[in-house]
């Protein structure tokens, strides 16, 4: 799996390395420039394992002023740069390049405010998604957002992409949950957006900023807005023997009005492997497995669970489960949250992020399957069903180039189905180098010259996380100085 | 004014744009004109109205998503959405009113361009939160959509989100894409009397802090609480602070005893019922108590503890001003006496100690175009500003200098 084009590296620059490297620590100190060898290479690539360069040099700012020299420095000689948080990007939004200077901002962490009235926490964008949640979970407030790999992920990388996670069908995702950044554009000039107060002012920079993939600047702070925790939450499971009665009781759920926290679906196969992993407790006799997550007190939670299973049974549940304590519930999220580690301990796999209108959902599984079966593939489906964002697993062996290529043609395909369908390329991971080449599928030359103009107004030399979100030839055809 | 322009298609107003870019001649943009007296006046040589562009496009119920055109009224859209149980979340703004017009006038696509969201925007998020997908015409009569139909989409830069709340500046939307909510089965308020701002913004927050989804946090000050339609809340003539439970009747009956249980140092409160409840919040939706049109109204949005320092700071100056809190007091409505800067200089002082933003809402024209109406932008901040107009709409041919002069 190699066939995505990189641009080759601008050899001037290259030839330069020592120099640059050199220059660097003089501007930042050595301490925070990595530009030896073994150094490197950790940094050369992302969740996203198939693609790997050794970036130029890697920098590890610990303030927002050592972002500033460091991107003044790359824009008065011409060099690119790219954004890192903690390498997680399943779509190599964080790969480096050769010519390329990787600034990892993963050191800056440190909650700098914490206001429980007006409810915001201001931090450094380096912290992890999670710590956000621990560091105000003793007050019983929450970040919302929870993408599966909260535990490692930055929120700087979390804004980049505009992650998502199980419970955004209540919360929203990033972009509905940020308050303010502070930001270092690629001249070095560092900018605030936004505040503590909701709705910034003028354009909404904030929701441009927020999944622009590190192509318009430097994320070293940001406010966010915190939630009190409710009373309780609870899940329960529902098998299906179809995955098309699994889309209708979805579809049921939503229609009588109740809006769970979560609604995850499984196949069969990533039930199996889950499972195996989680011991959750999933029914392994079931073709389709959706999981369902409410909140409320104790009463609550009860009153609308029942209403669930009868939702449930009356669209052909065959089981039902509902979670009989906090260690179960513990035990069900695992196996959803780590089902990706889950499978990849099984087999490499390709992990597809499309989105689709719910009620096409029956037809589209259909097509995945027969579309996989073709390419001779195997796999797992699993999605957060309740905003229709799907995840296929394509199931290949990464030695074997042939079934690697196999298993990037496959996903093409299943993307350019969800587009066709009326939904998206991409609902949380990003476009990055993967899916660059299929944008003119969902977009127009009008629609994504647009975007690049945008993309010009913060960047014009178009420095900033090069060769991602646009094709190569679509980005080559604008005029960069203007 | 000449007879507005009305396009009924995108193609229409293309070709409507690219005369006037040809001719480099600005455009004034509007809807149904709900808003035509917000930002500061321009000179254009036409105006092109959304008003022959209407129609609901798609409605999934089931799905939580909606698209209409532009011209479509908001009122036909909550009409469909309540037939089906369901509403827009984020209780559209209705400026009529408050701005010498009336109310239920304006067009969807009014909404999404001016961003501005109602009391429940605390729990639910912004228009723009709901926004998932636009089809537009650019400045340079380009034709463009961004974002789709599902709810979860990052695939490309979120143009949605930006042109929202751009009041026509960047470009005209022809059709928006958006998420919609069931209606809550049922609602109560909760209402208490005589606190000054300061306690009742602290209570307003200790609510927020409750896991109880608190979908309405208001402080309406004695001198704008003679304007509440309800007679027995307006007659006193005392300040008061409203804290409002959706959901589910047994939840709210559960939520509403441990709600009151949480807040009893602030006395006991009075307690709306469904029917009183729709129509207390929905005069805030409308503006009703900060529609004295003599007087110039201000929109300032800041952190919530702070929206109290932010009045006092307005009123140590400005005596007569007359606040209402919304958003645990993070958004203030207030309204200042008419004078030749609307309070500006005092009000702009007041921000720039504690933060946030102020919009001038309601002014006599003169008075607009003399002072700066929307907040005022750092360098780096304006720079990006022009960026992006400029990216939209190069020439600078639509609604040009509502938000900023030379934007």
């Amino acid at each position: 799996m190699a066939h995505i084009e990189l641009p080759d590296p601008d050899a001037k620059i290259v030839a330069r390395r020592d120099a640059i490297v050199a220059e660097l620590k003089a501007l930042v100190g050595e301490a925070i420039v990595v530009g030896d060898d073994d150094g490197r290479r950790a940094y050369e690539t992302d969740a996203l394992t198939a693609y790997r360069r050794m970036p130029l040099a890697v920098v590890l700012p610990r303030s927002t002023e050592e972002v500033s020299r460091v991107l003044r420095y790359c824009h008065e000689k011409g060099i690119k740069v790219v954004p890192r948080g903690a390498g997680t990007s399943l779509c190599g939004g964080a790969l480096p390049a050769e010519d390329s200077i990787v600034v990892c901002i993963s050191k800056m962490s440190r909650v700098l405010e914490l206001d429980y009235e007006s409810r915001f926490a201001r931090v450094e964008a380096g912290i992890t998604n999670l710590a956000i949640s621990g560091a105000v979970g003793e007050r019983g407030f929450f970040y919302a957002p929870d993408p599966s790999s909260q535990l490692a992920c930055t929120l700087a990388g979390n804004l980049a992409m505009n992650s998502g996670g199980a419970h955004c069908l209540k919360y929203g995702v990033t972009t509905n949950n940020v308050l303010g950044l502070r930001m270092v554009l690629i001249t070095g000039e560092v900018v605030d957006i936004g505040g503590a107060h909701l709705d910034a002012d003028g354009y909404d920079m904030l929701g441009l900023i927020v999944g622009s993939e590190g192509q318009f600047g430097i994320i070293t702070e940001a406010t966010v807005r915190i939630i009190k925790s409710a009373e309780g939450a609870r899940p329960m499971l529902l098998g299906f023997d179809s995955s098309q009665a699994a889309g209708r009781c979805v579809s049921a759920i939503i229609a009588s009005g109740i809006i769970p926290v979560a609604i995850e679906f499984m196949d069969k196969p990533a039930i199996e492997v889950c499972e195996s992993f989680a011991h959750a407790g999933y029914p392994l006799d079931v073709e389709a497995l959706l999981i369902v997550e409410v909140e409320g007190s104790e009463a609550e939670i009860t009153g609308l669970l029942d209403h669930i299973k009868d939702i449930a049974v009356q669209n052909g549940a065959g089981k039902v489960l509902i979670s009989d304590g906090p260690i179960q519930s513990a035990k069900i999220w695992k196996g959803r949250k780590s089902a990706f580690g889950a499978i990849g301990r099984i087999s490499d796999y390709y992990c597809m992020d499309g989105t689709i209108p719910l009620s096409r959902l029956p037809e589209v599984l259909v097509a995945i399957s027969s579309i996989c079966e073709r390419h001779r593939l195997k796999v797992a489906n699993i999605f957060h069903a309740g905003d229709g964002n799907l995840h296929p697993l394509i199931l290949y062996n990464a030695n074997d180039p042939d079934e690697s290529e196999r298993a990037e043609l496959a996903g093409a395909e299943i993307l350019t189905l969800c587009v066709e369908v009326g939904g998206c390329l991409t609902g949380e991971h990003g476009v990055g180098i993967e899916k660059r080449d299929l944008m003119r599928v969902q977009f127009s030359d009008t629609d994504l010259a647009l975007q690049m103009r945008i993309k010009t107004a913060f960047d014009p030399q178009w420095l900033l996380n090069p060769s991602k979100v646009f094709p190569l030839e679509s980005a080559a055809s604008i005029d960069k100085a203007a | 004014m000449n007879e507005a322009l009305r396009p009924a298609a995108d193609w229409e107003l293309a070709s409507m744009i690219a005369g006037f870019a040809s001719r480099n001649q600005p455009i004034e943009i509007v809807g149904n004109r709900t808003k035509a007296r917000v930002g500061r006046p321009m000179q254009t040589a036409a105006t092109i109205t959304t008003q022959s562009m209407r129609g609901i496009r798609l409605y999934e119920p089931t799905e939580l998503v909606m698209s209409a055109q532009t011209g479509t009224p908001l009122a036909q859209i909550e009409a469909e959405l309540a037939g089906n149980g369901q509403m827009l979340a984020f209780e559209p703004i209705d400026l009529g009113p408050a701005t010498g017009g009336n109310a239920g006038q304006q067009s969807i696509g009014g909404v999404f361009a001016s961003n501005l969201s109602g009391s429940r925007r605390v729990v639910a998020g912004a228009a723009r939160d709901h926004l998932l997908g636009i089809k537009g015409v650019n400045g340079r009569a380009e034709v463009f959509k961004s974002g789709g139909r599902v709810m979860k989409n990052v695939t490309g830069y979120d143009l949605a989100r930006g042109v929202a709340g751009s009041w026509g500046t960047l470009a005209v939307m022809t059709e928006v894409t958006f998420k919609v909510l069931p209606w809550p089965e049922t609602a109560t308020t909760l209402v208490y009397p005589g606190l000054p701002d300061d306690i009742a913004v602290e209570l307003l927050c200790a609510a927020m802090g409750t896991p109880f989804e608190v979908s309405g946090t208001a402080h309406i000050t004695a001198g704008l609480v003679r304007r509440l339609s309800n007679i027995s809340l307006a007659a006193p003539g005392r300040p008061l602070t409203a804290v409002r439970i959706e959901h589910f009747a047994g939840s709210v009956a559960y939520r509403k005893e441990r709600l009151a249980d949480a807040l009893k140092a602030y006395g006991a409160p009075i307690e709306l019922d469904y029917n009183e409840t729709q129509n207390f919040w929905g005069e805030l939706r409308q503006l009703r108590i900060v529609a004295d049109l003599s007087t110039c109204l201000w929109r300032i949005s800041t952190a919530p503890r702070n929206g109290p320092k932010v009045v006092e700071a307005i009123t140590r100056h400005v005596s007569a001003a007359n606040a209402y809190y919304d958003w645990s007091g993070g958004l203030v409505w207030i309204e200042v006496p008419a004078s030749a800067d609307a309070g500006s200089s005092d009000i702009r002082r007041a921000i720039a100690v504690h933060g946030g933003h102020a919009t001038l809402i309601r002014a006599e024209p003169q008075v607009r175009a003399s002072i700066d109406v929307f907040q005022p932008q750092t360098p780096t901040l304006e720079r990006l500003t022009r960026g992006l107009k400029s990216a939209f709409d190069p020439q600078g041919i639509l609604n040009p200098g509502r938000m900023y002069a030379g934007v």
